[in-house]
């Protein structure tokens, strides 16, 4: 990881042009760009589906739990903590390199969306189910008494209301979640800090990884601050 | 694939015995590290947090830029940034200080929202009514405001402690040997994953009590809030 | 007396070692308007939420408008849109218009299409005079006026029966006057109604039969000159005159 540290040596120029050739070198960034505009798409790929797979596996989940069939429920819980306590890195380690020790190999793309799919399953289905028990059983009451049916209820006077509850700590847990993806450079996926990590292994000059940090944030940024309007906006007057 | 393959190949107790000692070794770091970074972070955090009681734009504005930056940037490429990147502009860091900062950056961003969220939850009245007995501001803050802060987002604060505790694992990247790396170690000489599922059996059981106690706590919240 | 609407004879109910429903029989004939009064715990609300199935009773049989509601083969969604119930705490579902509120079940259970569904919901706000307030949701809207989007929520589906428990009581008391007002309307257009509340002027003036609870039994029962002018029971005289001081 560290090629260049001895590579640092150069003719006498001010730190700040040392700096600048080294951080913000044109030549470089030019040559490297299309392979981190590259990773930013395979990055956003694998985003994407994490947050599809996630969210729609946490909330089938919360739904399974509400019927409150014993057993099944403690085996969610069970799933549940399980990988909200692991960190994600170790699901990954565990499904890239310890699989092929099973005779089944997954891609480094796989793994990380799998394990990432599976941490943000387990929070979503915890916040969900957090919303769910949070709606007043009077509001099931109301609703059976009209006849409504269980599922009926949950879909259109519960769910309603508990999705909307969520949406706050779902935001920001997905966010943390996807900004994960960046671990999937420790499979050698090519995502942005895959792509940016090699280009500086091959061109001996860090501003690949400038590129790759830049392209994070105009990635992210804007979902962050997306997730601060979403907590004003959601905010439960007291 | 029978039992016993699985078995051999995940929950190999002989070679889980063997790695023990450098597992045990690298549980220690993670230990050692968490108790450096989340100090840091909530040191870091408490600064931004004091810091964004200014109303002032000059101090508003670049606050809130340096949170979200440091929000949006995944840890992992702060870490690489700081230990890759760094040493071309002269500047080598050892894992360890490359964690510290990293983690200091990304951990204080995420404790200082949630202290800022905390102070704000505290009404006005009580800072008035502290500064009418005659406390000086920095004296009604700490005593006065801050513990009911604190007291007002602690799942928060637990929450994410143990999201930076998990968040150690990204050392490995870096070569510093803690529980992951150890464990990575071990089964690349050994061909077999039970060192990885031993590490992971630590992690879990070591943290499942704070992940009970925090669904609780949140159970607890959200039913709050209605 | 014409024929029953509501026969429940015999129903006990536990909640685990708590007996909280001794043996009670309630019968309550077509258009008839029954008041059920008792002290806090006496399981008014419980012999209430049994009457449609809300509460599963440990022994005895409910037969509403000819349906057997303990027959395991029941439909108790169908059973239950016939049975209106209205709650001491409104339950409106607050992400959902006073109009929404009405048609949710007039859509999901009647299967009406949208535009039927609230010409009807609209027919129903009206009669409780609400039909301005249709667009407004449950936050916007006083406590008294909340329970009259939830009465015009039960009477949309036209049931056979209505039961109340206690419909006034989370209500301030100039708000009170409201709800009864419409509760009177719809006795007037013959509704048959079972309704736990201690609103004694209501129950004077609209009640055919009142019922006096005590410890999960009926003790006492007759009309409401019968009850509250010259009770049989020390009980029931004890009860009277504590709500009456009150
Ligand atoms: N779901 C339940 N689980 C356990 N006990 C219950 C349940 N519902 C009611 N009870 C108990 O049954 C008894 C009767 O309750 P119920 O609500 O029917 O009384 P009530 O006559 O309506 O009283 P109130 O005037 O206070 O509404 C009470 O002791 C109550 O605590
Ligand atoms: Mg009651």
């Amino acid at each position: 990881m560290r090629e260049a540290r001895s590579a640092r040596e150069g003719p006498a120029v001010t730190a700040w042009e040392r700096f600048a050739d080294s951080f913000f070198n044109a030549r470089v960034a030019a040559e490297y760009l299309p392979k981190i505009v590259d990773g930013f798409w395979l990055t956003v790929t694998l985003a994407l589906g994490i947050v599809a797979t996630g969210l729609a596996a946490g909330l089938a989940l919360a739904l399974v739990r509400s019927l409150g069939l014993r057993p099944l429920n403690w085996l969610i819980v069970f799933v549940v903590d399980l990988f909200r306590a692991l960190p994600p890195l170790v699901v990954i380690a565990l499904l890239f390199f310890g699989l092929p020790a099973a005779g089944m190999q997954l891609s480094g793309f796989a793994s990380t969306w799998l394990a990432l799919s599976l941490v943000l399953m387990a929070f979503a289905e915890e916040i969900f189910w957090a919303g769910i028990t949070s709606v007043p059983k009077g509001q099931w009451e109301a609703a059976r008494s009209t006849g409504l049916t269980f599922l009926q209820t949950l879909r259109f006077v519960v769910l309603p209301q508990a999705v909307r509850l969520t949406i706050p700590p779902l935001t920001n847990r997905t966010i943390a979640i996807t900004k994960g993806t960046a671990l999937a450079s420790v499979v050698a996926v090519q995502e942005i800090l895959g792509a940016a990590h090699a280009g500086v292994s091959f061109s001996f000059n860090p501003t690949p990884l400038t590129l790759g940090a830049l392209a994070y944030l105009v990635l992210f940024l804007p979902v962050v601050v997306f997730g601060r309007w979403v907590e004003t906006r959601f905010a439960w007057r007291r | 694939m029978g039992w016993e393959d699985f078995a051999a190949a995940f929950l190999n107790l002989a070679i889980m015995r063997e790695a023990s000692p450098i597992l045990v070794q690298g549980l220690v770091q993670t230990i050692l590290l968490s108790l450096l970074v989340v100090p840091l972070g909530l040191i870091g955090g408490t600064a931004l947090a004091l810091l964004s009681t200014v109303r002032h734009p000059l101090v508003r504005w670049p606050l809130m830029a340096w949170v979200d930056v440091f929000r949006a940037l995944p840890p992992l490429v702060l870490l690489v940034f700081l230990y890759a990147g760094l040493p071309f502009a002269g500047l080598e860091l050892p894992a360890w200080g490359a964690v510290a900062i990293g983690f200091f950056l990304n951990t204080g961003a995420y404790y200082g929202e949630i202290l800022r969220a905390g102070i704000e939850s505290v009404p006005r009245e009580q800072m008035e009514a502290a500064r009418s007995t005659g406390l000086t501001g920095g004296q009604a803050m700490a005593y006065v405001v801050l513990p009911q802060a604190v007291r007002n987002v602690l799942p928060d604060l637990i929450s994410n402690t143990l999201e930076v505790v998990k968040l150690t694992s990204i050392a490995s990247v870096v070569a510093l040997p803690e529980l992951l790396y150890q464990a990575r170690q071990a089964q690349s000489v050994t061909y077999n994953a039970s060192p990885i599922v031993a590490a992971a059996a630590v992690y879990s059981v070591l943290l499942w009590p704070v992940v009970r106690l925090l669904s609780r706590l949140e159970n607890r919240q959200l039913a709050a809030r209605r | 007396m014409t024929r029953p609407i509501i026969e429940a004879r015999g129903v006990h109910k536990h909640f685990g070692a708590l007996h909280v429903l001794k043996g009670v029989d309630l019968v309550v004939a077509e258009r008839e308007l029954v008041f059920v009064i008792g002290p806090s715990g006496s399981g008014k609300s419980t012999l209430l939420r049994c009457l449609n199935r809300l509460e599963e009773p440990s022994a005895g049989s409910i037969v509403v408008d000819g349906i057997d509601l303990l027959d395991r083969r029941t439909d108790i969604n169908a059973a239950r849109r016939r049975i209106g119930m209205v709650f001491q705490g409104f339950n409106l579902y607050p992400h959902m218009t006073a109009l929404g509120n009405v048609t949710l079940a007039l859509r999901k259970v009647l299967g009406l299409p949208r535009a039927e569904a609230e010409a009807r919901g609209r027919a129903a706000l009206e009669r409780v005079h609400l039909a301005d307030r249709a667009d407004h949701y449950p936050g916007q809207l006083s406590g008294g006026q909340q329970q009259r989007v939830a009465i015009a929520r039960a009477i949309a589906l036209e049931p056979r029966v209505m039961l109340f428990d206690e419909p006034t009581s989370a209500l301030d008391p100039e708000l009170v006057g409201g709800v009864l007002a419409v509760m009177r309307e719809l006795r007037e257009d013959g509704m048959t109604m079972v309704v736990v509340s201690h609103e004694m002027g209501f129950a004077r003036a609209a009640a055919d039969r009142v019922l006096f609870m005590a410890d999960g039994m009926v003790v006492e029962e007759g009309t409401p000159g019968e009850i509250f002018g010259a009770p049989r029971h020390e009980r029931t005289r004890t009860f009277i005159s504590q709500i009456e001081r009150t």
